[in-house]
């Protein structure tokens, strides 16, 4: 009779992070109860940049598509929350996921174009893009022009309300960024995915859609973006075209994503804290916080490339969000190659029955 | 006849516009790298030129050179220092380290600088024109810039075609294992390569200064603008990137004659519609 063989994902760490996450959770849902209202405010941009570096790091660290252009969905998300609470009437909070299905609905053609373009001519691309939509609203009078518009539907709620459901939102949107791509890299669009990330070709070659798993993931991030920058917005209250489809939401993302960890769901949410942290810490001294963390990013991309969290699983293997199979024989399990391993060492033979070249013969 | 005026003063404008999207093709033709601070490095020039103007009391034009030297060395040294390590951690990481050089750049800028605009007085030339007939004028800066253009392509071409460093570009651009195979040390050609562009760019940083006034946020709006010229002129031939950025001056001076403001969107929307109808560009891949 065969061993019994059998597949598994969860971890040891795992089965204790999910009922610790499971209490974070539920504690930080009660912080309307008791924190101040500048603890709320602080949360709110720290959880959506959370939700940000998610969904960008499901972009890059997935599906390989490297946009700068994601600023485009934060100022649709903010627009459209305008647009629907101040011209249609409809409940500012109700408006947070309809922002997130119109900056799908915007993505499709973005992506139609942007896509016929490649690697870094790809990133410049979708900034490009985003700046149209940006000119095209400084253009429109309806969308408020140049000056931009003030969410007063919003500013009129009752404060103490308004602020509990922004945070409530906020820690929605940065609950349901992790939880969207953990379930989205279990699923088998994720295997997927993980296959294109390690070898385009070779996925192709097994019969995966290429093609069709970008879309879905460039739909699917501007989705969350858009969402979460209607969330932003609630907590501004004001939106101009230049801030909301500034380049430094792009900087906020791509630098949490980097520092953190590429390809990994910890790495987006210990960058965030890192960027959150110095970005507190530093607030007195002007841009110098971006300086710096620019500097981070740029070291840890060239000389750390799995970030601060694949520097911590590297010395100790912690797996809070297992998505990675493991194929267990009774009691041992065997954990696949480190997909981020290969990837990263590309063309170097790893085959181990390569026996050294002899020694040529002496005279 | 308003009409021609707006298509000449389109054709002046991409001569600007040619100066930055001649780095960035160059840059990628040789090593396959998007070069996110490109804009940035331009500006970056221009406020070099603006301190040495401050420092030296002379005129602009003068700083040129002494520019054109700070920013190749710059370039050498940051491509050897961080790009080649970057790329040999795979080219997203390279995207990624010279998107986060930019936002340095931007911010160190700032915080040096204020976000005030700022100009570069050249004194009489930036006034001075030629009168065609009574709507048509062509102004003598913007003609330098576009006949500048025209001599660095020109010098270009002649490096890459003529001289032994230029055929080692064209070599490891075309095969990079190869070339490393027939003895191209290509760390030291990639300096070398930035440093060209970065040079290059210098030119187009203080031209702008001298033209228009800037701010440490202006460069990513010259990426772009580099960026739509490189692509609607077709990836990877040099000329092309002059007719490029004619291409997008025009679209620019008639969208703003049409309505105010409109230019830069209607710069936008040509790109768009190249890329739309015909991404391999006007010209396909000639001379890399």
């Amino acid at each position: 009779m065969a061993a019994p063989v059998k597949v598994e994902r969860y971890t040891r760490t795992s089965r204790i992070a999910l009922p610790v996450a499971a209490v974070i959770v539920i504690a930080a849902a009660t912080v309307p109860a008791w924190g101040s209202s500048a603890l709320m405010k602080q949360s709110v941009t720290f959880l959506t940049l959370v939700a940000l570096a998610q969904m960008w790091n499901l972009l890059a660290g997935y599906a390989g598509l490297v946009s700068v252009g994601q600023q485009a969905y934060v100022g649709i998300g903010a627009y459209t929350l305008w647009v629907f609470a101040e011209k249609f009437g409809v409940n500012p909070f109700l408006c947070v996921p309809i922002a997130g299905l119109v900056a799908a609905a915007f993505s499709v053609p973005t992506a139609g174009l942007a896509f016929r373009l490649r690697g870094g001519y790809f990133a410049v691309g979708t900034w490009v893009i985003a700046e149209v939509y940006r000119l095209l609203i400084t253009q429109i009078s309806w969308l408020g022009g140049g000056s931009g518009v003030s969410i007063n539907s919003a500013g009129k709620i009752e404060r103490a309300t308004r602020e509990a459901v922004v945070y409530w939102w906020a820690l929605g949107v940065a609950i349901g960024a992790i939880v969207l791509v953990y379930l989205l890299l279990r699923s088998r669009r994720g295997l997927a995915l993980t296959a294109i990330r390690d070898d385009e070709t070779g996925a192709r070659g097994l019969g995966v859609n290429v093609f069709r798993s970008k879309l879905w993931v460039y739909i699917i991030a501007a989705f969350g973006t858009g969402m979460t920058g209607a969330v932003i917005y609630l907590n501004l209250l004001r939106a101009q075209p230049e801030a909301a489809f500034s380049l430094q939401w792009s900087a906020l993302m791509i630098f949490a994503v980097v520092i953190g960890g590429l390809g990994t769901i910890e790495g987006p949410i210990v960058g965030a804290v890192i960027f959150f942290a110095l970005q507190q810490f530093l607030a007195g001294y002007g841009t110098w916080y971006l300086i710096l963390i620019g500097v981070l990013a740029a070291g840890v991309v060239v000389f750390a490339q799995r970030g601060l969290w694949g520097s911590i699983v590297r010395r100790w293997p912690i797996d809070l969000f297992p998505v990675r199979r493991r194929l267990c024989l009774e009691t041992v399990c065997f954990l696949e190659e480190s997909p981020r391993q290969s990837a990263e060492e590309p063309g170097r033979l790893t085959a181990g029955g390569l026996a050294p070249p002899e020694e040529p013969p002496a005279d | 006849m308003v009409w021609a005026n707006d298509i000449i003063q389109g054709i002046l404008l991409g001569g600007l516009y040619a100066l930055f999207a001649a780095g960035l093709a160059l840059v990628f033709g040789v090593m396959k790298l998007v070069n996110l601070a490109h804009g940035d490095f331009g500006i970056l020039a221009a406020y070099i030129s603006l301190v040495l103007v401050g420092m030296l009391n002379i005129n602009p034009f003068y700083t040129l050179i002494l520019v054109m030297i700070i920013m190749a060395v710059f370039g050498y040294l940051i491509q050897r220092g961080l790009f080649n390590f970057a790329m040999d951690a795979g080219p997203m990481q390279a995207i990624l380290a010279t998107f986060g050089i930019a936002i340095i750049i931007q911010n160190l800028l700032l915080e040096g600088f204020t976000a005030n605009s700022k100009g570069l007085d050249a004194g009489r030339i930036e006034n001075e024109f030629i009168r065609i007939s009574g709507q048509v004028v062509i102004g003598w800066f913007p003609l330098i810039t576009l006949l500048t253009s025209v001599v660095v392509l020109f010098s270009l071409q002649l490096f890459l075609g003529r001289t032994r460093m230029g055929r080692a570009f064209r070599a490891t651009a075309d095969n990079q294992r190869a070339a490393q195979l027939m003895g191209i040390d290509n760390r030291h050609l990639y300096g070398m390569a930035m440093a060209l562009a970065l040079a290059v760019v210098a030119i187009g940083g203080v031209f702008i200064g001298i033209r228009t006034t800037f701010t440490p946020s202006a460069g990513p709006f010259r990426l772009i603008f580099a960026y739509e010229a490189v692509i609607i002129g077709g990836l990877g031939s040099l000329w092309g990137t002059l007719v490029g950025g004619i291409v997008l001056g025009i679209a620019q001076v008639l969208g703003d004659h049409i309505h105010q403001g409109w230019g830069m969107l209607a710069g936008h929307l040509v790109f768009l519609a190249i890329l739309a109808f015909r991404p391999q560009g006007l010209f396909a891949k000639q001379v890399q």
